[in-house]
């Protein structure tokens, strides 16, 4: 069952450009993804695609210069502001991605213990530190004591004890080592074997791999393409949009081809589908308007030549 | 790879042995600071002496004139000449310089020309009235101008962040004596809430000074002093409290359902008193700069009068003693901020070699 849909999910800034002009800029564009409970969505596209402004979007901590158009819905419900504050922190729980995001001056035992909505607090930390391994001293530490390693737990723990049904992880895995990486990859894995609902934020594909249901390739801004896992296979044949072959291509351990020029700039988007200038199959057509998401063997997709 | 990560882990751990290490190396590090501090407090002092020494030596001050006063005309250059050669003015600066040094380290800073008293006598009278009145301004301004800037950043780009923002700069750039004077024709002159300057009453005994007569004449001076010290601390509070709030802690924070109050309380307040703190502690010397003018326009009898006065008379040894004062006065400030900011900020006090 989809607890969480997003909806042609538009967000623009307002900006002062020179001469104290406000600008209208839009980073992202007609944005669709699905979360079922159970599944891990892996959301994946290069830095600037707009992969963390989905996440805050979803929780409603965007900045205040941000106008949003779309809909999101939760358990089959619109979510509005006030849906949105009340779920925070409660049903939908945010991961994000380094220890700068807990407070410096806080220890984390009781950063942990904010997050816990119903019970005994103290409890519940003790209890979610041993199970991730963390020592009975942890709790007393400053987050600049903490290694990446157990900063990395502290903060998924601040989502286990929350309870909360839906997990968006942001970036989680960089500048971790391997095992490390493991680990949080496993223990999304047993949030999504519990029945909560996964959107794992990466650029690194290839973890993301491993373990997701699914796969959305975001491109300046948008979904280009929903697959699931197993299409990324072979020399991805299998996928649909030109965006996500390209992608998959240019992995090291497949072919290791770049595709030439680059993502568009969010002031500077083409008129057409965004990845036009770059695509190898582009005809005039594409030029003409953004094409609609549509499904297509078990995934959707956004190209009107994708078969 | 994974063990070594463990291995790691167990020596970071505050637990048993560990905290007494770290409390042991608390100790070291507190003692070798505070040692430090007083090798940079000394020599600091040493060149203020040398400096201010010679600066005096070397203005139009003649000491001879400055202590004999008017009755200079009845004084013969034999005289003069005389009175030089007993207090050694005949002598090479360096000379005079050291006898003067050596005389200040017995603890005797002279003898005041204008009131006839030792300095320290004047200095440490005067200083109970100065520490009075700059200890209610320090007090007042710093939880005032706090509350405003918190206010004015939680409440950033409203009505009342644009009034806050508007009365900090207005103050910013008011002088003091203007502010002082302002004050006197408004409350002491118009409306005769409060006297005209001065520390105690006219025309009554010492011994019959109440402290309600003290405190009312205390109100207008530190009133002053109040509301222009506010405007420092209420824009760095505000200008940190922003950053603070636009940080990625309090970004998670607000993703975990935090908001208003709470918000501020658990994540806002500790990460802004800190510097606050020291910011009030560091603004030590401003806070004697503007006691001088403050005392100056009220005729408030304390240290800021006592070195308006002197350095207009040439009384040399009371203007070089209160030049000692104030400046241990500001070190002292600067190093309890300094300290301060070391054992409360868990980062520098916890911190420990991996």
């Amino acid at each position: 069952m989809s607890i969480l849909v997003v909806e042609n999910l538009s967000i623009s800034f307002n900006q002062y450009t020179e001469s104290l002009k406000q600008k209208n800029v839009n980073v992202i564009s007609s944005l669709n993804v699905t979360l079922e409970e159970g599944e891990i969505l892996a959301v994946v596209g290069a830095s600037g695609s707009g992969k963390s402004l989905l996440a805050h979007a979803i929780l409603g901590i965007l900045p205040n210069n941000a106008n949003i158009s779309g809909t999101i819905s939760y358990d089959g419900e619109i979510l509005t502001a006030a849906r949105q504050a009340s779920l925070r922190g409660t049903e939908i729980a945010l991961i994000p991605q380094s220890v700068n995001y807990l407070d410096p001056l806080m220890r984390v035992g009781n950063q942990v213990r904010n997050s816990v909505k119903v019970g005994d607090a103290v409890a519940a930390q003790r209890k979610v530190f041993e199970r991730l391994r963390l020592k009975s001293g942890v709790e007393n530490m400053y987050p600049f004591q903490l290694s990446g390693g157990m900063a990395r737990r502290t903060l998924l723990s601040t989502a286990i004890v929350s309870g909360a049904k839906v997990i968006i992880a942001d970036e989680p895995t960089p500048g971790l080592d391997p095992v490390v990486i493991k680990e949080a990859l496993e223990n999304f894995r047993e949030f999504a074997d519990n029945g909560c609902a996964v959107m794992l934020i990466t650029h690194d594909i290839e973890s993301a791999l491993t373990i997701a249901d699914k796969i959305a390739v975001f491109y300046a801004g948008t979904t280009v393409e929903i697959a699931p896992v197993e299409n990324f296979n072979g020399d991805g044949e299998a996928l649909r949009h030109p965006y996500s072959k390209a992608l998959w291509r240019a992995l090291p351990q497949n072919e290791f081809i770049p595709i030439p020029g680059s993502q568009p700039r969010p002031n500077n988007l083409p008129s057409g589908c965004l990845f036009a200038p770059r695509c190898p199959i582009a005809t005039l057509e594409c030029e003409l308007a953004q094409p609609e998401m549509r499904e297509l063997r078990n995934g959707r997709v956004r190209c009107i030549h994708a078969t | 790879m994974y063990m070594d990560m463990v291995g790691r882990q167990q020596t970071t751990l505050p637990t048993g042995n560990g905290v007494n290490n770290v409390r042991k190396n608390i100790g070291v590090k507190i003692s070798k600071f505070l040692l430090m501090k007083g090798l940079r407090m000394l020599t600091l002092l040493f060149a203020i002496c040398l400096i201010s020494f010679l600066l005096i030596k070397n203005s139009p001050i003649d000491p001879i004139q400055a202590y004999v006063g008017a009755d200079m005309i009845k004084v013969s250059p034999e005289q003069r000449e005389k009175i030089a050669e007993y207090w050694g003015l005949d002598q090479p600066v360096m000379v005079q310089f050291f006898s003067w040094l050596s005389a200040l380290l017995s603890g005797d800073l002279g003898t005041s020309m204008i009131f006839r008293r030792p300095v320290s006598e004047i200095i440490g009278e005067r200083f109970w009235n100065s520490l009075v009145l700059m200890l209610t301004a320090w007090i007042l301004s710093g939880v005032i101008g706090f509350v405003m800037g918190v206010v004015s950043a939680m409440k950033k780009d409203t009505w009342i962040d644009r009034i806050i923002k508007w009365y900090c700069y207005t103050l910013a750039s008011t002088p003091t004596f203007w502010m002082g004077l302002l004050m006197l024709i408004v409350f002491a002159v118009w409306l005769g809430w409060f006297p005209i300057g001065l520390g105690v009453p006219t025309g009554v005994l010492a011994e019959d000074v109440t402290l309600a007569d003290r405190l009312q004449h205390l109100i207008l001076p530190a009133m002053t002093l109040s509301i222009l010290g506010v405007a420092n601390v209420a824009l760095h509070t505000r200008q940190k409290l922003i950053d603070v709030l636009a940080s990625d802690y309090v970004l998670f924070a607000r993703a975990r359902g935090e908001r208003g109050f709470l918000l501020f309380w658990r994540h806002g307040l500790r990460n802004v008193a800190l510097p606050a703190i020291t910011l009030q502690f560091a603004a030590f010397s401003e806070l004697f700069g503007g006691a001088v003018l403050a005392e100056q326009v009220f005729s408030y009898p304390g240290l800021g009068q006592a070195t308006v006065e002197a350095g207009l008379r040439g009384d040399v040894p009371l203007l070089l003693g209160l030049v000692l004062f104030s400046t241990i006065f500001v070190f002292a400030g600067n190093l309890i901020a300094d300290m301060i900011y070391y054992v409360v900020d868990p980062r520098t006090r916890e911190s420990r070699t991996i």
